[in-house]
């Protein structure tokens, strides 16, 4: 007799290696990739809109004036020049920023990460809102927290729900928060509430972890000043090029005071030694023509709105009674609340089966919850594939309702 | 049998797209290194009648899982275009593939099969079978198993232990189907019993221990999820009865050339057919390779031997 292991390091794995499994809402995201799938589930941005042959004349420029360097290793806190723009970039949002407390990273996605390292010990509680970036989950997950989940309404995170958490005597090491047109929920937190964040989390010396990846996408309303610009002490900031520019250049940022940006340089030093040359010098290139990436960034603006017109449009149109969902003013997504009774995680087999897909609101939380809520995405398809794939999932959920309805007897 | 032109049916459009092509792969592979002038075809990418009369191929491998591949479909195409393919023939694939008529099938020929009941979409909708389900729910008895008549990978499936779960249970396998099955619950080891070539070609029995209790989606693909004995732990006289209990369901639906069998076996060593594959997965995670292996069987002679049964037809 034999024991068969599929896996002959099974029992070698770490703790945090757990999680990282098989799952049905994979698999069926591998479906929902083929052309013929209206995918409203993945938050890809809108490359197309960008003017290639100037990208190109930009990627031409650097590799002929500074090849040498862009094909060498680079900077473990990312280029001096790269920091600047980084800085100027904040400053369009009232942040001001030294470029020496940047620190570029892979992505944003790599700062939540270095973010977990330097201060997430096993068993660890961290506050985020619920529902919560699920890319911070995952990042943070492998360093094994516990979550404090602190829900949403349209004015954001409820900080009195932090407050009552603090008086039971929980303490956070962060609030992790992505205050501008969420992901998933698309909410932005009012100024009242941004105030009432910052001073609570002052008083307790709890850091606020700002995540900002759409705060320049607003398609409508009036900014509202980011937390690192209400307290720059307590506040670390995270930025990306991803929404304004590219996402396959991978630069992110991290905005910290000098004893966060030391660790957080030898975390990244330790993962990666650096961030690509060649694409920091790139970005770096692209930025400096501010005509270009304004118009840019115009242009990218003025199609997500139109999308996101299109998907509010078609939601007031298609969905039944009873499904409630958020208005951003920004950013990439719609979040959907069905009645109770919907297990959208369960539905989306239906959903690919029909050729439109969803993230199922779930993958959200740390805890479960979510099962009666869904994410669109507005950024990617077309106006009119958001139209018919709102169409052919307003048609499911009826059905679904049916269903329900039936099995109540 | 060599220098023969095989089309590898992997992919589609169903949520084991990336099971499918994963062993689609690894058969392709495995053909080449054979002598055969392998390659993959992706219905989902490129028209397949299109396909297969630009490169006529003189057998077709399905590795194509879940509805398209396993239901009949394909086959009967294949039948059209008198294209010979591995495996069981379309009409048997129908009836092993649609839990519906492969229960039904199973009980008329003897074969032991958890008591069942059928929740239809359409029933439910449009002859308010809905008031019926607590009747269901009295005859099958709780803890249950909800699972979508026409899926595989246990995708769809859950195990009810209260009464109140039994209608999101039922809607979740209705995602996945037109038709829900509750089956009465039975406890004890999980074998997978596979066959290459006819009933009587058994490989030996596999034994599924999943670590987290349940042999879920996660439990199968998931590396180390779960851990397997080939052959399985069962007394001789037990695992007699096991393949008897096979042989017999093998036969009943008609399978051929390839395929597998899973069983639950009691405490009391009673066997329990739950359900028959027509198209084994063939990924490194796969239970029949595994079984095959455990037999002295390369997966290249695995594959070889596949190939032969069809001519045997």
């Amino acid at each position: 007799m034999a024991e068969f292991s599929i896996d002959r390091f099974v029992d070698s794995y770490a703790r945090r290696a757990a999680g990282m499994t098989a799952s049905e809402v994979r698999a069926l995201f591998a479906v929902a990739a083929r052309p013929d799938v209206i995918s409203l589930a993945g938050g890809m941005p809108f490359v197309q809109a960008l003017p290639s042959s100037e990208v190109i004349a930009v990627a031409t420029e650097v590799l002929t004036d500074m090849g040498d360097t862009a094909l060498q290793y680079g900077d473990g806190q990312g280029t001096p020049a790269l920091r600047e723009r980084l800085a100027m970039l904040m400053a369009e949002e009232g942040v001001i920023a030294d470029p020496e407390g940047v620190v570029v990273t892979t992505g944003a996605q790599q700062a939540l990460d270095l973010i977990g390292k330097i201060f997430i010990d096993p068993g660890d509680l961290i506050a985020v809102e619920a529902p919560a970036y699920v890319g911070a989950l995952t990042a943070f997950g492998a360093y094994e927290p516990r979550y404090l989940p602190i829900e949403l309404d349209d004015d954001g995170m409820i900080v009195e729900q932090l407050e009552q958490a603090l008086v039971r005597g929980e303490r956070p090491k962060f609030v992790y928060t992505v205050p501008n047109f969420g992901n998933p929920a698309g909410v932005t937190m009012s100024y009242d509430r941004r105030r009432q964040l910052v001073t609570l989390c002052r008083e307790a010396g709890i850091p606020i972890i700002e995540d900002n990846p759409y705060g320049l996408l607003r398609f409508e309303g009036e900014p509202v000043p980011c937390l690192r610009s209400l307290d720059p002490d307590n506040v670390i900031y995270l930025g990306t090029v991803s929404k304004t520019f590219s996402p396959g250049v991978r630069v992110g940022w991290a905005l910290a005071e000098p004893s966060v940006v030391q660790r957080l340089i030898l975390a990244k030093e330790a993962a990666d030694l650096c961030g690509s040359s060649l694409n920091m010098l790139l970005t770096e290139r692209w930025f400096s023509d501010e005509t270009r990436w304004r118009g840019t960034l115009n242009g990218l603006v003025d199609a997500y709105r139109s999308r996101r017109d299109a998907m509010l449009g078609a939601l007031d149109e298609h969905l039944p009674d009873g499904a409630l969902w958020t208005h951003p003013q920004g950013g990439f997504y719609v979040w959907v609340t069905m009645p109770e009774w919907l297990d959208a995680k369960a539905l989306l087999a239906a959903a690919v089966e029909r050729r439109v897909a969803y993230v199922p609101g779930t993958a959200f939380y740390p805890d479960g919850r979510g099962t009666n809520k869904l994410r669109l995405a507005f950024c990617y398809p077309t106006e009119e594939r958001i139209h018919e794939g709102v169409s052919r999932l307003g048609a499911l959920l009826r059905e679904e309702e049916q269903l329900y309805r039936s099995l109540q007897g | 049998m060599s220098g023969m032109r095989i089309a590898v049916i992997a992919g589609g459009r169903t949520p084991e797209r990336d099971v499918s092509i994963r062993g689609g792969h690894r058969v392709t592979a495995s053909l080449i290194a054979l002598g055969h002038d392998a390659w993959l075809v992706d219905p989902a990418d490129v028209k397949l009648v299109e396909a297969l009369r630009e490169r006529t191929p003189d057998l077709c491998w399905l590795a194509l899982h879940g509805k398209e591949g396993e239901d009949g479909t394909i086959q009967r195409l294949l039948d059209l275009l008198k294209i010979s393919y591995t495996g069981t023939p379309a009409f048997d694939c129908e009836l092993a593939f649609d839990k519906v008529l492969a229960k039904d099938v199973l009980r008329r020929a003897g074969v032991p099969t958890p008591d069942w009941v059928v929740i239809e979409g359409w029933a439910l909708r449009d002859l308010g079978a809905g008031a019926a389900l607590s009747t269901a729910l009295e005859r099958i008895g709780l803890p249950c198993v909800v699972k979508p008549s026409r899926s595989g990978s246990a995708l769809g499936m859950s195990a009810v232990e209260r009464e109140a779960d039994l209608a999101g249970a039922v809607m979740g396998a209705l995602s996945f189907s037109g038709a829900a099955i509750v089956e009465r619950m039975i406890r004890g080891t999980e074998i997978a019993a596979g066959f290459v070539g006819t009933a009587m070609e058994a490989l030996p029995l596999v034994e599924i221990v999943p670590k987290g209790g349940v042999y879920d989606y996660g439990a199968r693909y998931t590396a180390g999820a779960t851990e397997y004995f080939v052959p399985a732990r069962l007394d001789a006289g037990v695992a007699e009865t096991v393949r008897q209990a096979t042989r017999e369901a093998i036969e009943a639906l008609g399978m051929h050339g390839v395929g597998r069998v899973d069983v639950l076996v009691t405490a009391e060593g009673a066997p329990s057919v739950l359900e028959a594959n027509v198209s084994p997965g063939m990924t490194e995670t796969s239970l029949l390779p595994m079984a095959a292996q455990a037999a002295g069987m390369s997966f290249e002679q695995l594959c070889d031997h596949i190939i032969r049964a069809d001519h045997l037809r």
